[in-house]
């Protein structure tokens, strides 16, 4: 395997509307910071890959349009996944593994306010057997934290000392969106949302953008501050909840297995509800050493199809301004933690 | 390189316009089961599974990978989702490609599909741009002002597509899962049919489809044990560029010649008309055989007219183009780049049936997309490279 490294990092203010940009323009934003950042001339990116969804636009091919945000010409060897940019990210990263490029670009970009963002992703389940149901993401992520709470004796109170930590943690963050003091028993006071979930326990709907550009060990340019990518692998589960056990989430554990995910000073997970953090915490056997989602995570900004890849920037942060060495990255798909990937980062 | 990459396995189900017959669920597994029996494998001995298809509202499901992950075996294992438009069935196979060339994954399946009876493809095709005029209806009114202005540059006789179009017809003839069969298509017949974009004729141009393709890829040491004959993977490459902006050449665009160009450089190929033995290449309207050609280096630019012309783009002709009868006789959007790619590995497999390419060694798989701006290509082989 070929050593890569994060080179640069780029993302958009989050916020609950960006009314001000169109998609493309947020491309280029983001793709502009991070190009120039990584210290790279944009005609040496070797290959690009983005990943977003053509249902938070409503439109098939949306992402044809971000191209324009690119500048591609002349034309680019260049890819897209219809998932979280994180997957991106992996793509990219097979492919300066093949040894076809040594540079790479991945970005994401999503904008959840142009629909209903809950029922936009009841179309995500089984079109036969699930999705007719009528039951939206917030509904199936309180079926899984029903069935957390159930056993163990865990208990709400756990849950929302994730949403006072990671809503704490992101005043520190100027792009976060949701932040915030907040005390646990007057959360725990609020009525539910959707039973057992409270609204501290889901995330905000958010807009935005964001980009990395990776490199090869040969291809670090002079003076550049690399981050590396020591382990990368994603697993999927089964779809129909029935068929999992929704407390646990052996895909992670076994991502984490396989990218190496030990010794690690921070931990940033895309953990879109409360419960799901200590879930993913549980599988990934983290122990309370490891400083948890010092962005504040999914909880106070969750762009979809972006999050994912945030998670990789945000540790990338943290390693840049010296405050851990060695982190985890987690990225989630789907409902329940349904597909998952981690990536282990370190500092040079 | 790290790796090499083999076809040790492909499959595609038969396409027709409703697949009332099956789920989506079952459309893929129907090509997925074939692709693994062809490679006499089980879901077990696969590592990683990549599936491709075009916009997710065809059949309104958001990321339909999701809940399809139970019927292709993905259970813990790693499952990637490609979207490059209509270009992505060649794109999945490429990345699918890349993870075995990686060093990553020794058995990875590819599958691809699209089930467009679900919706109405021409209308969801018919992409109206917030802030701009609406002035198309499908992909046809797209694309029917390129070839009017191909006809232009290229003075090519004005029959010139239906002469394509019978070719891929009568080629469809022999291949039992094409979708659309004339078992008595004549010239005529194709040339009385009705205008639907001037210069496109009904018969000229592509239906509607539900299908899927899959491919089992492997590394070298997979390959060599299969009994089958594996297609090597010579080269793969992919370009993209903008939709549009001043002074594009959406004919002949650059993306395409540069995607080519980058191939054979891969390949080692000099000569494309003499080095490749047959094409299979991405014409859903049946002018698109001759601006490809050019466009792939097969013929100089305003030439390649003359080789549909002469026939050598015939079954039997020097330089066999789209064997299987092409997207012209099925287009399962979503799908339709893998089938290019996967005939052009049963060829060199010798696995096309009645369809085979006497002595064919080295093939060419070719997509495109989007506003002609999506490119993927790759070139296989009967030899390792």
């Amino acid at each position: 395997m070929r050593d890569v490294a994060i080179l640069s990092f780029a993302q958009t203010p989050y916020k609950r509307r960006e009314s001000e940009r169109t998609e493309v323009q947020m491309v280029l934003s983001v793709v502009t910071d991070a190009v120039e950042k990584s210290g790279l001339p944009k005609s040496d990116i070797g290959f690009t890959c983005s990943g977003s969804s053509d249902y938070l636009a409503g439109q098939s091919f949306a992402f044809v349009g971000a191209i324009d945000g690119l500048g591609a010409w002349p034309p680019i060897a260049e890819s897209h996944v219809e998932m979280d940019g994180a997957w991106a990210l992996y793509e990219a990263w097979i492919k300066i593994q093949t040894g076809m490029c040594n540079t790479a670009l991945a970005f994401s970009f999503g904008r959840a306010s142009m629909g209903s963002l809950p029922e936009t992703l009841n179309m995500q389940l089984d079109p036969y057997t699930l999705g007719p149901l009528g039951i939206d993401s917030i509904s199936m992520a309180a079926l899984q934290a029903r069935a957390w709470l159930d056993q163990d004796n865990h208990t709400e109170r756990q849950m929302a000392e994730v949403a006072v930590r990671s809503r704490k943690n992101a005043l520190n963050n100027p792009d976060a969106q949701l932040k915030g003091d907040f005390e646990v028993e007057k959360l725990l006071s609020e009525p539910y949302l959707i039973e057992p979930l409270h609204k501290h326990d889901c995330p905000p709907i958010t807009d935005g953008a964001n980009a990395v550009v990776i490199a090869a060990a040969d291809a670090v340019p002079s003076g550049a501050n690399p981050v590396w990518i020591r382990g990368i692998d994603h697993r999927i589960e089964p779809h129909q909840p029935g068929f999992r056990d929704l407390t646990q989430s052996p895909s992670t554990k076994l991502a984490g297995e396989k990218a190496g995910a030990t010794r690690l000073d921070i931990a940033e997970l895309h953990a879109p509800f409360t419960h799901q953090e200590l879930i993913l915490r549980d599988a990934l056997g983290l122990d309370d050493d490891v400083r948890i989602n010092p962005s504040g995570g999914a909880l106070a900004a969750n762009p979809m199809m972006v999050a994912g890849l945030t998670r990789m920037g945000e540790a990338c942060r943290e390693i840049w301004a010296g405050r851990a060495k060695r982190a985890l990255a987690h990225a989630t798909s789907g409902h329940c933690l349904q597909q998952n990937l981690v990536c282990v980062l370190e500092g040079d | 390189m790290a790796e090499r990459c083999a076809v040790i396995g492909v499959g595609q189900t038969r396409h027709e316009s409703k697949r009332i017959d099956v789920s989506q669920v079952g459309l893929v597994r129907e090509a997925a089961l074939r692709a693994l029996e062809d490679a006499e494998l089980s879901w077990t001995d696969i590592d990683a599974v990549v599936i491709g298809k075009a916009p997710d509202l065809f059949e309104g499901v958001m990321m339909p990978e999701l809940f399809l992950a139970d019927a292709l075996g993905c259970s813990g294992k790693p499952m990637l989702r490609v979207h490059t438009a209509g270009s992505v069935g060649g794109s999945t196979a490429i990345v699918a490609a890349s993870l075995v060339e990686a060093g990553v994954h020794e058995r990875v399946l590819t599958v691809s599909y699209e089930k467009q009876s679900e919706s109405n493809a021409m209308w969801a095709l018919t992409i109206r741009m917030p802030f701009q005029q609406g002035i198309v209806a499908g992909a046809g009114g797209f694309f029917a002002p390129l070839i009017r202005s191909y006809m232009r540059r290229s003075k090519a006789p004005e029959d010139t597509g239906i002469r394509v179009a019978l070719k891929d017809r009568l080629n469809a003839l022999k291949n039992p899962y094409a979708h659309l069969k004339f078992p008595d298509v004549d010239f005529d017949q194709i040339a009385s049919s009705p205008m639907l974009w001037d210069p496109i004729r009904y018969l000229e141009t592509c239906p509607s489809s539900d299908g899927a393709c899959a491919m089992v890829l492997s590394s070298e040491k997979p390959a060599k044990q299969a009994s089958k004959t594996p297609a090597w993977v010579h080269a793969t490459s992919m370009r993209t560029e903008p939709t549009m902006f001043a002074g594009r050449d959406q004919v002949n665009p650059q993306a395409g010649k540069d995607a080519a160009k980058d191939l054979y450089a891969k390949a080692g190929i000099t000569d494309p008309r003499k080095q490749i033995d047959c094409a299979e290449i991405y014409v859903p309207f049946s002018w698109f055989e001759p601006m490809w050609l050019e466009n792939l280096g097969f013929a100089p630019e305003g030439e390649g007219w003359k080789m549909t012309y002469e026939g050598a783009t015939a079954l039997d002709g020097d330089m066999p183009i789209n064997m299987s009868g092409g997207v012209l006789s099925s287009n399962p959007i979503g799908a339709s780049g893998m089938l290019r790619f996967a005939e052009a590995a049963n060829q060199v497999r010798g696995e096309a049936g009645e369809h085979q390419v006497d002595g064919a060694k080295v093939a060419l798989g070719h997509a495109y997309g989007g506003g002609s701006q999506y490119f993927s290509m790759w070139i296989v082989g009967a030899e390792p490279r």
